[in-house]
């Protein structure tokens, strides 16, 4: 399956992620399913309430308010996003094990690289990982 | 009683607990969910005590996190 990003939110996204850094920063993203292409239409910015650089969790209140969002503007949950500050850009262990939603998204930005971030979409289906294309719309 | 279940209406028995409505629901990972009634947060040891009512607002929120 190919998911589409506008390629300003994409940059918003790593400005975002920059901005949290050293934590790893982390989201929703909302959108529309197409016949051939799922399309990311709005970026939900959460809090990690972890803060820390090694994992997040979002908070519940934004996220609550991140699904009403969606549902006011019909858009459907296509997944999440985080960051990984110091890692390469694909699901940790702990990634795959709490990924519940084989239909679900997981957009991974590394930021190993600062001036070259790395996005990258993945499903995660019993625990096996495949990369989707990920398609950067100008 | 109707209660709206992520968004949609549904048709439950009265006196039906959170912790009944989770299972009905077929949460998945519902050790990882975390639950709203009327924008109220509910705590997990209260999912059984829970006795939900006529219009209820229910929205289910999986735990979303990771680790590097």
């Amino acid at each position: 399956m190919v998911i589409t990003i506008k390629k300003t939110d994409f940059e918003n996204i790593v400005a975002y992620a920059k901005s949290k850094l050293p934590e790893e920063a982390c989201g929703l993203i909302g959108g529309s399913h197409g016949e051939e292409e799922d399309h990311i239409e709005k970026i939900y910015y959460l809090t990690n309430i972890d803060h820390t650089n090694e994992h997040f969790s979002m908070d519940p209140k934004e996220q609550l308010a991140a699904v009403k969002d969606m549902r006011a503007n019909h858009l459907v949950p296509l997944g999440n996003w985080h960051s990984h500050p110091e890692t390469p850009s694909r699901p940790s262990e702990e990634d795959i094990r709490l990924a519940y939603d084989e239909k679900a998204y997981y957009l991974i930005l590394s930021l190993m690289d600062e001036e070259h971030p790395v996005l990258n979409a993945f499903h995660v289906h019993s625990g096996k990982v495949s990369r989707e294309e990920l398609k950067i719309l100008s | 009683m109707i209660l709206k279940v992520a968004g949609e209406d549904k048709k439950y028995e009265e006196g039906l607990t959170l912790k009944e409505l989770i299972s009905l629901e077929e949460v998945q990972m519902p050790e990882y969910v975390t639950v709203s009634i009327n924008d109220e947060f509910v705590e997990k040891e209260n999912f059984d005590k829970t006795i939900l009512s006529e219009g209820d607002v229910v929205e289910f929120l999986y735990f979303m996190g990771g680790r590097r």
